[in-house]
């Protein structure tokens, strides 16, 4: 009883990666196991906490409810995507340090791929925006208190980016591109 | 002298990491190991006629499945009772497999072990499991009934009972001129951390020797009992915490049966094996908290003031008694709080139910206890018609009474005496926070508007930091890097930062040159685990201790090589020098390297430290007596009692009138954990606490039907509460030092938990008119209360009719 | 927690898609957005043999709108669907149910055909294709059919799709003119499925009275149930109409279930009260959607 298996291509954090997995391989299990990228995490399975989040073509999806054959051919962020190619930290992962957006952070990377696309779209949320934003995804530890803070402050640590002339692009830094197929 | 750390909001070193997606969790770990699963029961209650592994076996990728009949030796006997007590009628455990019974769904019948986690659950669908169903025991009702017992030989459902006696309550009661009964209700929740737990085992064939990863709150504690299962010295067992994603209790050690299993396969099989929890085994198979009912009976005089308190309590501990009875002891203990209760009775009963087990979940009982002592202070300023709060200000304990024993004995054995604390003042501030005198005229201002407000209050004593100890290990490096070990572990609690912040202030270090190691014993082997709040006060004291040796080695070091008096040195920003002449000293890598008689020149610092040495001294041997080469020291930190931090808290809640609908506008607290050693990671605990405070209030329960089926085993049904249902917190510090330990530190991790099903339990009966006896409530909760207050079943709470009555007067109506 | 083993298609057209699905018969199923059908297959409550994965069938993704209303392809995610501004503006009852199915994050993935093939009693999309009597474009190999919302739903999650079909578009029809729509729900956590929900439409004649006014009811009956609610409020202007006589009507009218997140006798309670609040939103809809078609030129000064 061996199972069959399926070749797929993806771009993971801009590398283009190529991975043989049978076709209930979830997304979250190949980029964890087979592309060893364990940023990711896994909370539920069920597509409640928000742990699993990757950006997929920019936007936010859980891992955990795709297959990976379905990834085939798209582009993938992951938390291990976030920072610039030189290591500088994208202002959400800034953010979430300063503000101490984080305890255990198992929940972490579910949330910074969701801020990070949020802001995106929305450079200049409220704090009732910001709160919203982050509405899907689960965090036992932190009350989320510091989370919305975190947002807000990533957003100015963001425009601030911008206005920086040495930054050029007014976009952070690092790969969290829209761009649909 | 570089700027103190400890007290300030250091952002935490642990974050690079974990933002950059290079944590490293259980499951990160052991990318070549084989995949165990865990076939559970699927009943709450039945005997194990067969298993027949047949149609498993050709699943392609399965390695190896085993049953009880696979193993011998202490394997195959029942886990140990971790914890036992006096009370304990009938201690039962499970066995790591079951033995021809199983006790609640989710118990592990066999395990598998597959290629990968996706075989191995291929395999263990096929596994058939014939079952003779016995009759569940599902609640306190009917464990108490025990028309059926959960364990075959008992004759009813007790596992434990205790009384414990400060005068004659009773008596007490009996002759005080007020007296009120209540019964309050706490149904179960459980601490769901957003990571399950998990076990990875290597076995060494060439050493012998076994390494352990395990998702675990206690390294050692699980150490010791897989040497003791395995058969193993305990030498040759080395138990690594990884990254933790939170833990909150539940990955106490007992030991959980896989982490006895897994480890047993990795031998019996050469070869990596990891089982990483699911959130469905979570919820069936790992440790539930808080379903409890208590009986309470008060006699009080004219001012609120207790005379006697009598309470009954009865916990539902479920299908075992692996952690004994810290539960309900802690609950019977600090169900007291900040208050002298005049004569106390409690008595609890611990009783058996065929649900998932019970051990502590932050808190730990204490939410029960907080619940039922602030509902009856409540209810006493009700019945006497005076302020919730001033009825609480006449039964604090006064500053100046401390130390206060209670005479009881706490959850460490120990006698129950607060060390210190200043409660009236705690109460002070959370009513100014809170705005609690001008409400009374917001409520009536929301009523003319047709919205239902109300205010709640609640206080709370927490015991933290038991011992018996924790240890402290810390090594200067000759590269002037500092490397810090203490035993317990970490779940997200920022330990490491803390413990850095601590040590480079008493090694006058910089924080950067400082690194942490938790729960690695390898490293520390000594140890007994994070709970009961007790990491900053246990090994932030223990590592300060050992700090303070290795400072005063390296003076004494320095002071020989720069020919100074040690009384005349100092060390900041990593180098010892005589104090007001910076120039003249040397770094503490050099130090480090003068330390050690065998001074091989490997690297920059011990050619450096060669300008320093000393002549030899024949007349003494290179490593004088009583001490040790190297620049590194070990301590322990072991206090005589527990610390109890304090705090108390305020909510103004919404009610929707027609929705029943449920809404927090604002919740304050005031804490008091002693000195803060960083303000973030303290606020960041209570944010968690108040959360989960909140979440038990009026989200979480287990549903739990007649069969004991848990009806809600998946985050779509048990409800964790997203941002929008957690309101902004209002935080404000006190801090009373403890006398106890050489930080002056209390514990933080737990009291944000404590008092939130009291608090807005009082807030909701404040809104509403009417008594909140029971928690969790839902909007369906209320709704159903509203319709039997309006049947007349339930009766008002007296001030509210008060206010209806000057409402009427004011307005000319009367009053109905 | 992880998905039992299946023959996966992955066909880039739709005459592809149908001979698979022809074959595989009672042993295949769709996969769409996957949110409602992976979180069943990694608890293993679900293991078909094939998965017929329509994704690359770009063709059916697609938002058209035309004078008849909206049709939704089935590849369309519920987040391009509530993104769609002229999808919106024919039909704003479509974002006001969006808005409140899961969060963004789901919604970037999971389908609304999928959704109202799927049929949970308690999701937002089958109570939009019910109250506004709209339908959904079925086709296999064999020919093509529409099925009505009322004829739709079997049970919950059970619609009336035979195995070798496949729900290429659903068409929600535009409201009369004068009609406004709104849709309210009280769930345990925002972004939950509702305990409780009712999308309500009313329409006001030229006379500014009602006349119609009809809810769709979420987690309060096995399918989602519509209710002519109009004997209650006809003929009055919506300032006067008795929404709350309405509320009634609808209570009398419906049957709920406990579960363990509410009694029945609270389901019944809030159709009562969220039928209330729905009609009048509803109403007050329709005042501004009048008010903007015809504009009153002395009110506009
Ligand atoms: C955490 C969470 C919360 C959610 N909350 C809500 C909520 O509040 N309200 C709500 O309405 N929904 C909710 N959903 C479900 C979500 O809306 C799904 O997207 C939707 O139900 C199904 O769409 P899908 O494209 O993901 O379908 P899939 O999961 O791919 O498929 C669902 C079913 O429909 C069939 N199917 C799908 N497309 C077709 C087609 N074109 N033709 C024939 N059969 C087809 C499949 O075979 C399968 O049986 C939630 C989901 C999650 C994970
Ligand atoms: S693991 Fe994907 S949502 Fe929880
Ligand atoms: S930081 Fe632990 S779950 Fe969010």
């Amino acid at each position: 009883m061996n199972e069959e298996t399926h070749e797929i291509r993806l771009r993971v954090n801009g590398v283009p990666r190529a991975a043989t997995v049978p076709a209930r391989r979830l997304l979250s299990d190949c980029l964890r196991h087979d592309l060893g990228l364990t940023g990711t995490h896994v909370g539920c399975e069920h597509g409640v906490c928000g742990a699993c989040t990757v950006l997929l073509d920019g936007r936010p999806v859980r891992s955990c409810l795709m297959f990976a054959v379905g990834a085939d051919g798209h582009e993938v962020t992951t938390v291990e995507g976030l920072a610039a190619a030189d290591g500088t930290p994208h202002p959400v992962q800034r953010a979430f340090r300063e503000c101490h957006g984080l305890q255990c952070g198992f929940c972490t990377p579910g949330f910074l791929t969701v801020v990070a696309a949020f802001l995106e779209e929305n450079p200049e949320p409220t704090e009732e925006q910001a709160r919203e934003a982050i509405g899907g995804n689960l965090c036992r530890c932190t009350g989320y208190v510091n989370i919305v803070r975190a947002v807000l402050r990533a957003a100015e640590l963001r425009r601030a980016a911008g206005r920086d002339p040495q930054a050029g692009d007014p976009a952070p830094r690092g790969p969290v591109r829209r761009q649909r197929p | 002298m570089s700027a103190r750390m400890f007290g300030a909001p250091v952002q935490r070193t642990e974050d690079e990491r974990l933002l950059t997606g290079r944590g490293a969790y259980l499951d990160d770990l052991g990318a070549d190991a084989y995949a165990a699963v865990f076939v559970r029961s699927p009943h709450a209650h039945a005997r194990v006629r067969d298993v027949d592994v047949t149609d498993a076996l050709d699943v392609d990728g399965l390695i190896a499945v085993y049953t009880h009949e696979d193993l011998t030796g202490p394997m195959a006997e029942p886990l140990p009772l971790l914890l036992p007590h006096p009370c304990i009628v009938d201690g039962r455990t499970p066995h790591a497999l079951a033995a021809g019974y199983v006790h609640h769904v989710g118990a592990p019948v066999a395990m598998v072990v597959a290629r990968d986690r996706y075989l191995a659950e291929d395999a263990a669908e096929r596994i058939a499991v014939d079952y003779e169903v016995l009759a569940p025991v599902v609640g306190i009702e009917a464990a108490v009934a025990a028309e059926h017992v959960v364990h075959a030989g008992m004759s009813d459902n007790v596992a434990a009972h205790l009384v414990q006696e400060v005068g004659d309550a009773r008596a007490a009661i009996a002759a005080a001129p007020h007296r009120l009964e209540l019964d309050l209700d706490i149904e179960r929740s459980a601490c769901t951390p957003m990571e399950g737990r998990g076990v990875y085992a290597r076995w060494d064939e060439a050493g012998g020797s076994l390494r352990l990863y395990s998702s675990t709150q206690t390294a050692s504690g699980v150490r010791a009992a897989v040497a003791a299962k395995l058969g193993l010295d305990v030498g040759r067992v080395e138990v690594v915490v990884p990254d933790v994603g939170g833990g909150f209790g539940v990955k106490i050690m007992h030991p959980w049966p896989e982490e006895v299993m897994v480890p047993w396969a990795a031998r019996r099989l050469g070869h990596g094996v990891k089982w990483t929890e699911d959130r469905r085994e979570h919820f069936i198979a790992a440790a539930h908290e808080r379903g409890q009912r208590h009986t309470v009976r008060a006699g009080f005089d004219d001012e609120g003031r207790l005379l006697g308190l009598d309470v009954e309590i009865l916990h539902d501990n479920g299908a075992y008694l692996p952690y004994g009875v810290i539960v309900p002891i802690v609950t019977s203990t600090q169900l007291l709080g900040p208050y002298k209760p005049g004569a106390y009775r409690v008595e609890f009963r611990s009783l058996y139910t065929t649900t998932v087990i019970v051990t502590p979940y932050r808190g730990a009982g204490r939410p029960q206890g907080v619940f039922a002592m602030e509902r009856t202070m409540d209810a006493i300023a009700d019945r006497l018609g005076r302020d919730r709060a001033e009825v609480r200000e006449v039964n604090l304990i006064r500053p100046d009474e401390m130390p206060y024993d209670q005479g009881l004995l706490f959850q460490d054995g120990r006698p129950l005496v607060y060390d210190s604390g200043d409660y009236p003042r705690t109460l002070r501030m959370v009513k100014e926070l809170i705005g609690w005198e001008g409400f009374a005229a917001e409520r009536e201002r929301a009523r003319a508007e047709g919205r239902r407000i109300g205010i709640g209050l609640a206080c709370y004593v927490e015991g933290t930091g038991p011992g018996p100890y924790e240890g402290g290990h810390v090594q200067v490096g000759t590269d002037g890097r500092v490397r810090v070990a203490t035993g317990l572990t970490s779940q997200g609690q920022g330990h490491h930062t803390i413990l850095a912040q601590i040590v480079a202030d008493e090694l006058g270090v910089a924080m950067s040159d400082v690194e942490v190691t938790t729960g690695d014993t390898r490293r520390m082997p000594y140890s007994v685990g994070t709970f009961a709040s007790r990491g900053a006060v246990m090994s932030g004291s223990a590592v300060a201790l050992a700090a303070r040796k290795v400072r005063e080695k390296a003076l004494r070091v320095a002071a020989d090589a720069l020919e100074a008096d040690p009384g005349d040195l100092e060390i900041a920003g990593g180098r010892v020098h005589v104090r007001g002449v910076p120039g003249a000293g040397m770094d503490l890598g050099t130090v480090a390297v003068l330390s050690n008689p065998l001074r091989y020149a490997f690297d920059e610092a011990s050619r450096a430290a060669t300008q320093f040495a000393r002549p030899a001294d024949h007349a003494a041997p290179p490593v004088p007596e009583g001490d040790a080469p190297g620049l590194e020291g070990t301590d322990f930190h072991s206090p005589l009692r527990s610390t109890f931090a304090n705090g108390a808290h305020a909510v103004v809640v919404e009610t929707d009138p027609e929705t029943a609908e449920i809404t927090i506008l604002r919740y304050c607290v005031v804490h008091d954990c002693g000195r803060l050693v960083n303000p973030l990671i303290v606020e960041g605990q209570i944010h968690g606490g108040v959360a989960q405070g909140v979440a038990g209030a009026l989200y979480e329960r287990m549903a739990y039907d007649a069969d004991g089926q848990l009806l809600n085993a998946s985050f779509m049904d048990f409800l964790v509460p997203y941002a929008s249902e957690i309101p902004p917190i209002r935080i404000a510090h006190l801090e009373t030092p403890s006398p106890l330990n050489p930080l002056g530190v209390k514990g933080a991790g737990e009291a944000g938990v404590i008092p939130g099903a009291a608090v807005i339990a009082s807030a909701i009966e404040d809104a509403e008119g009417f008594p909140v006896r029971s928690m969790p409530i839902s909007p369906s909760d209320l709704f159903g209360l509203r319709r039997r207050f309006a049947a007349g079943e339930i009766p008002p709470l007296r001030r509210a009719e008060r206010a209806r009555g000057r409402r009427a007067n004011e307005t000319g109506e009367p009053d109905v | 927690m992880k998905p039992p083993p299946f023959h996966y298609h992955a066909p880039t057209t739709l005459a592809d898609a149908l001979t698979v699905l022809g074959e595989t018969g009672p042993h295949g199923k769709i996969l769409a957005g996957g949110q409602s059908l992976i979180p069943l297959l990694n608890m293993r409550l679900a293991a078909p043999a094939h998965l017929i994965d329509i994704n690359r069938l770009a063709e059916l993704d697609r938002v058209d709108v035309d004078d008849g209303g909206v049709r939704v392809g089935a590849l369309a995610r519920h987040a391009r669907v509530e993104a769609d501004r002229s999808a919106a503006e024919a039909i704003p009852l479509l974002r006001q149910g969006l808005r409140l199915v899961a969060h963004p994050v789901i919604r970037n993935r999971g389908t609304t055909v999928g959704s109202l093939v799927h049929a949970d009693p308690s999701a937002e999309m089958p109570a939009v294709l019910a109250l506004l009597g709209g339908s959904l474009d079925l086709v296999s190999a064999s020919g093509r059919r529409t099925v009505a919302a009322a004829d739709l739903y079997v049970g919950p999650l059970e619609s009336c799709l035979r195995a070798d079909e496949l729900a290429v578009c659903a068409r929600f029809p535009r409201p009369a003119p004068g009609t406004g729509t709104a849709f309210v729900e009280i769930a345990r956590r925002r972004g939950d499925y509702a305990v409780c929900g009712v999308a309500a439409l009313v329409t006001l004649d030229d006379d500014l009275r009602v006349a119609a006014a009809r809810a769709a009811y979420l987690s309060m009956a096995p399918v989602p149930h519509v209710l002519d609610l109009i004997e209650a409020v006809a003929g009055r202007p919506p300032d006067t109409a008795d929404f709350a006589a309405a509320g009634r009507l609808a209570r009398g009218r419906l049957d709920p279930e406990d579960d363990i997140h509410a009694t029945a006798e609270y389901r019944a309670h809030l159709a009562e009260v969220l039928t209330a609040r729905a009609l009048r939103e509803a109403a007050e809809a329709a005042v501004g959607a009048l008010g903007a078609s015809r504009p009153d030129p002395e009110r506009a000064t």
